[in-house]
């Protein structure tokens, strides 16, 4: 939730999430979530930490019994932390719009009463930033999508999407990296490997890498 | 080795989980019964990061190509050798040619759902992304990414060189740390960041209501099925972020999720509460079509739960060791 002051609460004694505050996503909010991820991630109670979108989850090594004091810590690293600007390289994905590989393309255009074309072209036009990684393994949070197209995260989730699938979830878009279930709204499709278990770095793009998308196809 | 004989869906090899990785997109995965899977360890002499075969769908038959000791835990499922009936939470010693049948979990105080089946120094897989656990959607971990099926043959470990404590009768862990609610198998949950955000009623319906597993429930995640659906004081849209098992999230319909060991790293459903990491194990037990309650905990209580449970194995340890030790002496 978006809210006056940054947040924080407890998943179980598994993990701690903090929220940032601000209204609006943002990339320089984002920025500030990275540092402070790399900044919390030296702390002896934390096993990971995790960004999220304008959020951080941290996991535990050993889950503090003065978890206020925690909660303290953590706001006042927020108070101090630089943003921190991650350069990285542009990705571009071709995608095709619409048809088998979009099956909620007209959940989208139902909901925000636009044309199939003008979905397309807002969806298409910007350079989105990596936020963040989760889901699955591989896949890209991004930033930046046109909130004229952002479309609620489906009623019931749909027990599973094909892997390239492109879809919006509230103000927010992303490519699947495989199959699997999703609350998204799936509005196209395209075909790259974001994983490998066997490199180092197991994913393809890391937060400060972006993606663009170019018109394949759009089927109508 | 052994050689699967009859494996039925998603019977997967699961360690501790898969920690670490949250970052790339990788959720822990794991075995649903974590303590069953510690004791098989225990019960081995293994260190507690080995790996194990998890059978949740039954018959699954197993033939050992050579001698060899293995431990079944979790689900008192009539295991048999040749034929022998086998006292469960206990070591056991199969000649070559032996072969092992798991059948349907049986009905007793407490119904449950998941095997253990525990080798020597445990199930060796590969080690990826630092542990051995299947990662469904990533299709790797485990014996190539993917669940098991008749024909695959599985290698133990090497082994320690401690003697095996034989037939012990441990007390089952839902025996020794029970938790019921009303008769039901119940439990304990910290309320999360989005509860405040659904009605009084809705707040008092889920601690007070039975919520059913309902058949769309998997290692992914838990949907349940209740009286009363739990509405929100307004619609809610949330920015993703990290989730772990055990997170109750709320879709639309209202009816609650429970997010489980292969669930995703990260969600965006408002969160009603999180189930304790020190109860995951006996919902990781509880049978699809049985009831469940939710009991309503605090930080300080969650955590000597915890404290609670790892003190119960390090008993645990130190009986089979002094089995042993008294085994060694004899």
């Amino acid at each position: 939730m978006t809210t006056d002051a940054p947040s924080f609460s407890v998943l179980g004694t598994t993990a701690a999430l903090f929220e940032a505050p601000d209204a609006v996503m943002s990339l320089e909010t984002q920025q500030r979530i990275w540092s402070l991820a790399r900044e919390t991630e030296k702390w002896p109670e934390v096993l990971e930490a995790v960004p999220g979108m304008n959020n951080l989850m941290l996991t535990f090594a050993r889950a503090p019994r003065d978890i206020q004091g925690l909660r303290d810590r953590l706001l006042e690293a927020w108070g101090t932390v630089p943003p921190l600007a991650l350069a990285g390289r542009v990705i571009e994905l071709p995608v095709t719009y619409g048809g088998e590989g979009g099956p909620h393309m007209h959940d989208v255009i139902a909901h925000t009463g636009m044309s199939i074309d003008d979905v397309v072209e807002l969806h298409c036009s910007p350079v989105y930033p990596v936020y963040a990684l989760g889901s699955h393994p591989g896949y890209c949070y991004l930033g930046g999508m046109d909130p004229r197209i952002a479309t609620p995260r489906r009623k019931v989730p749909v027990l599973r999407i094909p892997g390239g699938a492109v879809s919006i979830g509230g103000f927010q878009t992303g490519v699947s990296a495989s199959a699997g279930p999703s609350g998204w709204n799936t509005i196209g499709s395209t075909d790259m490997a974001f994983f490998d278990p066997a490199r180092d770095v197991p994913a393809l793009l890391q937060p400060g890498d972006s993606i663009r998308f170019r018109v394949e196809k759009v089927i109508r | 080795m052994i050689e699967i004989v009859t494996a039925g869906a998603l019977t997967t090899v699961q360690d501790r989980g898969r920690y670490g990785c949250m970052r790339w997109g990788v959720g822990s995965a794991g075995a649903m019964d974590g303590v069953a899977l510690a004791i098989g360890n225990i019960l081995l002499g293994n260190a507690e990061h080995r790996a194990a075969i998890e059978v949740q769908v039954f018959p699954f038959r197993v033939r050992f190509s050579s001698e060899s000791a293995f431990a079944i835990t979790g689900a008192d499922c009539a295991a048999h050798l040749d034929g022998l009936a086998l006292m469960p939470w206990s070591v056991h010693t199969a000649r070559a040619g032996q072969e092992l049948h798991l059948g349907t979990p049986q009905g007793g105080a407490v119904r449950t759902s998941r095997a253990y089946v525990c080798l020597p120094g445990g199930v060796d897989v590969p080690v990826v992304l630092h542990s051995r656990s299947t990662q469904l959607r990533g299709a790797f971990g485990g014996l190539e990414g993917r669940p098991l099926r008749q024909g695959d043959t599985l290698c133990a470990g090497t082994a320690s060189s401690a003697d095996k404590p034989g037939l012990l009768g441990l007390v089952p862990p839902d025996v020794a740390l029970p938790l019921r609610c009303d008769g039901l198998a119940a439990v304990r949950v910290l309320p999360a960041a989005e509860y405040d955000k659904y009605t009084a009623t809705s707040q008092a319906a889920f601690w007070r209501n039975a919520w059913k597993i309902t058949p769309q429930s998997d290692r992914y995640g838990y949907r349940l099925s209740g009286d009363e659906p739990l509405k929100a004081v307004a619609p809610m849209e949330m920015r993703s972020h990290g989730i772990v098992p055990g997170v109750i999230q709320v879709p639309p319909d209202g009816q609650p999720i429970v997010q489980m060991r292969d669930a995703q790293p990260t969600g965006g459903y408002p969160k009603v509460g999180t189930v304790i990491e020190a109860d995951l194990w006996r919902l990781g037990q509880a049978p699809i079509g049985s009831r469940i309650r939710f009991v309503e905990t605090t930080w300080d209580a969650a955590l000597d739960a915890l404290d609670e449970l790892q003190a119960w194995l390090a008993d645990v340890g130190r009986q089979v060791g002094l089995h042993r030790n008294t085994r060694s002496a004899a």
